[in-house]
């Protein structure tokens, strides 16, 4: 089966499996969007013409396409949609000055132990990064292996053929409505080749060159593994990212080519008020191995799930996520693994944490396509619920047209009992660091998998979570 | 040595919260610095509810009477304001917590006991667990496994007697440590309390049990029987041996009316 056949069959708006409804399109023309805005966004970036006509196309599809009707409740998006800016420029979104931050934001940054320098940049309104120095030594080694880390932007400008070559092919602008609509607008996000048989120690941080452009709204990150090579990404931080948009559209694009190892880390906590729609997804060639590593926290929805197409013999896919999902939050998030090829192998860890009136739905896919000769797949879904009033649901799908195909799913919820809440306060803790316990602990398996940094971050993040889940 | 009481109890009642009934119907009871007290009584003679009265389980309720530690007023405190003051109960079904190794969850537990932006020196914590762990003759291994999660009975207890020795409280309460422990392990169990007390003399420990065989191994300065709610008596180690002899029939009989 062609790669592009199987891509286009699985996108977030072709499920057959419940994930989507039929219902007509809700669609309206906003003055926000529309053809001139995509013309703009182009010619100031001054785009090749094909690039042009992609996000044209794009626009097209964007419009045709329905609003999801699976997932988290999406009835307020066309409202915020409507005012919505896509076409801000990032110079513009970096004048907001520091006083126009959130109170609530900054005390977070303060407890989180975050250095100035970089508050300023998390919270979107600074440019500059104490670790220059460490970036300067770190790209001259990776110039000299031939490693290409840029800006999307920069990608696009200084390799065009390379990223014609992939731009679109692993994400088409038709797979879903949000990555047609990130296909039209996309402003920001990182290009990274990695030439085969180069293996790389230290990860790829888009810290590194966040002072070059913001994380945006409509982030798109294009990333080619070459054959035998070796590296890890890692994006976002635990504290939370606040912005005054409140859609967050982002689009990944992973080709891992043979016998390549490559993860991707992000972590990613948005300010209350976001929508959050990412479609990221890994094509694995034969022989390779991809990893996600997925943690989402804060937004008022979040749709998220990770992707690997295991396309060549032998490849395997790894999907590793968190979710934290505190009061009238709704993480609907997972992982899908389509295994196309034989003797492919996957597997998906989910934990999630409803806090209050928090819900985490874990939403994930293993699908087998026919002649993936002993495939195996396992899913693996905890959930932990804080509160009375806290959720949780658990929605696998799994299709498998192999008969040799070997596939296990597992599911837990569980309860922060009294019995174990009294256990640790009876050693000297209050209920809050009882609370962040439990929650540390059943996050472990994942968090060890995490740079140091960031599982301190994470871990003193959660404890910040709980001071407000007791009473 | 201080002779004041650590532990006064008086006139205890007590029953499961939210819950007419009382299962302690005024309990009496004074420990001194350095005393071991045992507290027998047939099942549902709420022994363990005392246990679980003092320690502050939220699933219990006081509807009478006090329990103070050096004084202060135990009923009003939270659990871990409690175990902060220097209680510390060893958990007849400890609980289990996956993913937090021992070393972590003490490392927490000493921390909470410091004040506001006081750090725990790690290396002091980490020498005190080794130090601790030899004293009780455990393998340095034990304390990186999660907390209880997949431990045998005899692990589960041998956890809860090295988290003793770590905290070093003003007042043990064991309740019924030693059921289910097979001869090996209730030794084991002993040799640590008696190696602690004998690091710290002053540590007064309430020993809660239905059997008479760990007092052969931890020997007890008073022994009170608990029938029906209430202590129906009390004396030297020899009331142990009694009850061995004779079973609680006789007091059951007694305290029937």
């Amino acid at each position: 089966m062609p790669s592009n056949e199987v891509i286009q069959g699985l996108g977030l708006d072709d499920y057959k499996f419940g994930f989507v409804t039929d219902s007509e399109p809700v669609f309206k023309t906003r003055p926000g969007l529309d053809a001139e805005v995509v013309r703009q966004i182009s010619a100031r970036k001054d785009e090749p013409e094909w690039m042009l006509k992609r996000r044209l196309k794009a626009l097209r599809i964007y419009e045709a396409k329905p609003m999801p009707q699976w997932g988290g409740d999406l009835s307020e998006l066309e409202e915020t949609l409507s005012r919505t800016y896509f076409y801000a420029k990032p110079q513009e979104q970096m004048e907001r000055s520091w006083d126009d931050v959130p109170e609530s934001i900054k005390q977070t940054f303060e407890r989180l132990g975050i250095p100035e320098a970089e508050r300023k940049i998390l919270a979107g309104v600074g440019a500059q990064y104490d670790s220059e120095m460490v970036y300067h030594s770190l790209k001259e080694e990776w110039e000299s292996k031939g490693v290409i880390f840029d800006s999307i932007e920069d990608g696009l400008k200084n390799h065009p053929e390379l990223f014609r070559k992939h731009f679109g092919t692993v994400i088409p602008a038709a797979d879903n409505k949000f990555a047609a609509l990130n296909s039209a607008v996309w402003s920001g996000g990182s290009f990274v080749y990695i030439p085969p048989g180069v293996q790389l120690e230290t990860p790829l941080q888009a810290y590194f060159r966040v002072n070059q452009e913001r994380l945006g709204q409509f982030e798109r990150t294009l990333i080619i593994a070459g054959e035998g090579s070796r590296a890890h990404y890692i994006e976002g931080c635990t504290a939370p990212v606040y912005s005054t948009d409140s859609f967050h559209s982002g689009v990944i694009e992973i080709v891992v080519n043979r016998d390549a190892y490559f993860r991707y880390t992000t972590i990613q906590n948005w300010s209350n008020n976001m929508y959050n729609l990412v479609t990221q997804r890994a094509l694995v060639q034969q022989g390779a191995h991809m990893e996600w590593l997925d943690g989402n926290l804060g937004s008022k929805l979040t749709m998220k799930y990770p992707s690997c197409f295991l396309m060549g013999a032998g490849a395997h896919g790894e999907i590793l996520s968190i979710a934290y999902a505190g009061d009238g939050q709704h993480q609907d998030t997972g992982g899908k693994v389509i295994h196309v090829a034989p003797n492919t192998t996957s597997s998906i860890v989910s934990k999630s944490i409803s806090k209050g009136t928090g819900r985490a739905s874990y939403r994930g896919l293993c699908k087998v396509y026919d002649g993936a000769r002993n495939a195996r797949s396992n899913v693996e879904c905890d959930a932990l619920l804080i509160n009375e009033t806290s959720r949780t649901d658990t929605f696998p799908y799994i299709e498998i047209d192999e008969k040799t195909a070997t596939v296990g799913h597992e599911a837990t919820v569980s309860k922060v009992g009294d019995e174990q809440l009294f256990y640790l306060m009876s050693r000297g803790m209050d209920e809050a660091e009882a609370m962040a316990l439990i929650v540390r602990g059943f996050i472990e398996p994942i968090a060890k998998e995490l740079p140091l940094e960031y599982a301190v971050e994470l871990n003193r993040l959660i404890e910040l979570e709980m001071e407000g889940s007791v009473g | 040595m201080n002779d004041s009481p650590v532990l006064v109890v008086t006139g205890l009642a007590a029953g499961v919260a939210d819950e007419d009934l009382d299962i302690l119907k005024g309990v009496d009871l004074a420990i001194r610095p350095g005393e071991i007290h045992a507290i027998m009584g047939p099942n549902g003679s709420g022994k363990s509810t005392l246990a679980k009265v003092i320690a502050g389980h939220p699933g219990y309720e006081a509807t009478d009477g006090s329990a103070e530690l050096n004084g202060e007023d135990l009923l009003e405190m939270e659990p871990d304001e409690r175990a902060r003051a220097g209680v510390f109960m060893a958990f007849q079904y400890p609980v289990e917590i996956p993913g937090v190794s021992i070393a972590n969850f003490m490392r927490t537990a000493l921390q909470s006991r410091l004040e506001d932006g006081e750090e725990l020196d790690l290396f002091d914590f980490q020498e005190l667990l080794m130090e601790r762990m030899e004293l009780l003759d455990m393998d340095a291994s034990f304390a990186q496994r999660p907390v209880n999660d997949g431990f045998s009975g005899g692990e589960k207890k041998r956890n809860e007697i090295l988290q003793m020795a770590v905290l070093n409280p003003a007042l043990a309460v064991m309740d019924e440590t030693d059921s289910g422990l097979d001869i090996d392990a209730l030794k084991v169990v002993a040799h640590g309390v008696n190696t602690l007390r004998k690091e710290n003399p002053e540590m007064a420990v309430l020993l809660i049990t239905h059997y008479q065989r760990i007092l052969n191994h931890i020997v007890p300065d008073r022994v009170h029987v608990m029938v029906g709610g209430r202590i129906v008596e009390s004396g030297g180690p020899q009331i142990a041996l009694e009850l061995e002899a004779q079973g609680y029939e006789e007091y059951r009989k007694a305290h029937a009316a």
